[in-house]
């Protein structure tokens, strides 16, 4: 018998992400798509407003959080897509490792998806609509990274649910959505109190609710995973 | 899981029940019937608002059933079934959030009808209002999943999970909507100390709670036991 | 972790012990009260008609799936939650469980590593080169034929060496060279004192590794015996029956 020593739970995570970063990178699909999905919308929401109306500067953190929240929709229906195809995931679910580092591990990798998807198209959105954003840029990266973690731990859970259903992808989003109301909401108000000039103070009523919505979905999530799973 | 000798008569006693009038059902209509004789006869209108106000007995009513019993009911009983993997707990569930679906459809419904002569628009984006439109997303998101799952139980844990997270976000969304704006009048029972409704109102809206509560746990007891009536069925179908 | 099988233990003490596994789908049973333990060196044949429960014992011996009732134990630990266990049984299903982007040896290296080989590395390409597909180490999953694809599931199944090692229709795809190369695989585990379970339709092909030989039917083993006892041809008459009986 091979000398062996099952990874632990951070060990594993590290795999089980490293593998899907490996899978997305090799076949660059889905983030290209996320990506050209983010611009486009940019793109079309400038035109489907009068801007002798609607200010760009008004616009834009509307525009900015629906594009993440559907450009992520895209990458977490692949997520769990991946491993259905042949049954991978009865591989990883029979290894000796923890079920929550299987979660917490393509979380991680949704999430490294979702940031840098993020990471290109808030310069372009910065760029398409003229957005004075260099003093508001960080407190803006540092809400970005603080949605992200709530969107992919909620969408990675209902990810996995959803390719199991008899509706698979089309079920994902009526899941997800509805819990990424308050993230959108938080985001998209402190974005635009941001970009107006507003001290960070001013949103941190918000930034509370984002930080208490990561910790508590990420726990919640990472626990209620196994049911999920144990058939 | 019940063993098979036993299935031949409780899907009997079930079907029993199922062929009889339902008199907590009824109980609650009449209770409702009762309520709304009482508004229009009895009660006299608000002043400001006129008759509009009178669908507050149900609106108002409605919303308590829907949030406080239909939704903490399926949330509640999704963390137990989680715990203990009875499939009661799970019929409950699916229950509490179809009969709860009833409810804030109701709610939505009649929340415009009265926001259209007293604040002049059929839809508004108020605080209570908002939260009741998402509850009613996550409600009928929970029983598309639950369509959508054949594995009875798989279906149970799925539904339970996304149950138990939903009942985690309803803080989350009450917070948001409520620092977004609110410009709905504040439940006018909420003041203990002088409830500025009065007497004859009081009345009425009390015995509204009461009649609908009377008439959710009817229709909650009626869907259960659909709900069993289909499983028996599928277990003694299984076992030819 | 459990203290490795020694010689003299493996003898005496079973590989894997299901004790009245039950596994219930929506109220039916899937699997039915199915008693049986293999000791070391010893192979199961399980053949069965369509339906019969194969797949889901597998599963359930897999910790795949938990019982409705009744436990299996490999190694002396009951295979639950604890994922020590589960890291002594390998696989073949009829899917590949291969990520098809991913080259032949990406996919053992990462089961390898999920497994905590020391070498992983070593490990994998060692599986690959054990089912002669080492030469398309680097090739992409999705490029190779489906008896390729077959051969590298199988690699990833016997990459960590697993106690107990469940094949559902291993040879289904494979052409000569891969069937010889299955079958010294199988051969090499059973004499490192391993424990194997394999289902399959083609009773030859079962019953020339066997030891045991069971047959299932509607979540039941309406026979289990020794190899002794087995006679090919009344193998295949009761297996006809029950395949009719049930279409």
């Amino acid at each position: 018998m091979p000398e062996r020593n099952p990874p632990g739970m951070l060990h594993a995570t590290w795999l089980v992400a490293r593998k899907d970063l490996a899978i997305e990178f090799r076949t660059r699909t889905a983030f290209f798509s996320a990506l050209l999905f983010a611009l486009l919308g940019l793109t079309i929401f400038y035109f489907a407003w009068d801007p002798t109306a609607v200010a760009a500067i008004d616009l834009a953190p509307g525009v900015l959080w629906v594009i993440f929240v559907f450009s992520g929709l895209l990458g977490l229906q692949r997520s769990f897509s991946v491993e259905q195809a042949d049954r991978a995931i009865d591989a990883l679910l029979a290894a000796p490792v923890d079920r929550e580092a299987i979660y917490l591990g393509k979380a991680l990798a949704n999430f490294l998806f979702v940031a840098a998807v993020q990471a290109i198209s808030l310069p372009a959105l910065a760029l398409f609509y003229n957005l004075p954003v260099s003093q508001a840029f960080l407190p803006i990266a540092g809400i970005a990274v603080l949605a992200a973690i709530g969107i992919v731990s909620v969408g990675t859970m209902f990810s996995s649910m959803a390719v199991n259903t008899r509706l698979a992808e089309l079920l994902l989003p009526m899941l997800a959505l509805p819990f990424f109301i308050p993230i959108v909401m938080a985001a998209a108000v402190s974005t635009s109190r941001l970009l107006a000039g507003r001290p960070v103070a001013d949103v941190m009523p918000w930034l509370r609710i984002l930080v208490a919505f990561d910790l508590v979905f990420v726990v919640a999530c990472t626990l209620a995973f196994p049911y999920t799973l144990e058939e | 899981m019940t063993s098979p000798q036993q299935h031949r008569s409780p899907l009997g006693d079930q079907l029993a029940v199922a062929g009889s009038v339902d008199w907590l059902v009824t109980s609650g209509f009449l209770a409702l019937a009762a309520v709304y004789i009482r508004a229009f006869a009895f009660t006299p209108p608000e002043a400001i608002q006129g008759p509009a106000q009178r669908i507050l007995y149900v609106h108002a009513s409605s919303a308590f059933v829907a949030l406080y019993l239909a939704f903490a009911l399926m949330a509640l009983s999704s963390v137990l079934y989680l715990a203990l993997r009875d499939e009661k707990l799970d019929r409950l569930a699916e229950s509490a959030a179809e009969v709860g679906l009833a409810f804030t459809t109701v709610v939505l419904l009649t929340g415009p009808l009265w926001g259209k002569p007293i604040w002049g628009t059929w839809w508004t984006w108020d605080a209570r209002l908002t939260s009741t439109l998402f509850l009613w997303f996550i409600i009928v998101g929970y029983l598309v999943l639950r369509g959508a799952v054949d594995e009875r139980g798989m279906r149970a844990r799925y539904s339970a999970v996304l149950g138990v997270l939903a009942g985690l976000l309803i803080p989350f969304i009450h917070l948001s909507v409520y620092l977004f704006r609110t410009m709905h009048p504040m439940p006018l029972l909420a003041k203990p100390s002088a409830p500025s409704m009065p007497g004859d109102m009081v009345v009425t809206f009390v015995s509204g709670f009461f009649a609908l509560t009377l008439l959710f746990a009817g229709l909650l007891r009626a869907r259960y036991r659909i709900a069993t009536l289909r499983d028996l069925i599928a277990d003694s179908e299984d076992q030819h | 972790m459990p203290p490795a099988l020694s010689a003299t233990e493996a003898v005496t003490r079973s590989v894997v012990m299901a004790e009245g596994l039950v596994r219930a789908f929506s109220g039916r049973r899937a699997v039915d009260n199915v008693t049986f333990s293999l000791d070391a060196g010893e192979c199961l044949a399980l053949f069965g008609p369509n339906g019969a429960g194969k797949t889901t014992l597998l599963r359930l011996l897999a910790g795949l799936l938990s019982p409705t009732s009744g436990s299996c134990s490999i190694g002396g630990t009951v295979l639950r939650s604890g994922s020590t266990a589960r890291g002594q049984v390998g696989l073949v299903s009829h899917a590949s469980m291969l990520y098809a982007p991913l080259t032949a040896l990406e996919n053992v290296e990462f089961t390898a590593r999920m497994y905590g080989l020391r070498d992983p590395r070593a490990a994998a390409r060692a599986a690959l080169h054990t089912m002669r597909v080492l030469d398309r180490a680097d090739t992409p999953v999705r490029s190779l034929s489906r008896g390729l694809q077959q051969r590298v599931s199988i690699a990833r199944a016997i990459v960590h060496a697993p106690q107990l090692l469940l094949c559902d229709e291993p040879y289904t795809g494979l052409d000569d060279v891969g069937s010889g190369a299955l079958t010294a695989a199988l051969t090499e585990r059973r004499e490192a004192g391993a424990a194997l379970l394999l289902v399959t339709h083609n009773l030859s092909e079962g019953l020339a590794l066997a030891t045991h030989a069971a047959i299932m039917r509607r979540g039941k083993f309406v026979r289990f015996e020794s190899r002794a006892d087995v006679h090919a041809s009344s193998y295949a008459l009761e297996y006809r029956e029950l395949a009719a009986a049930d279409a």
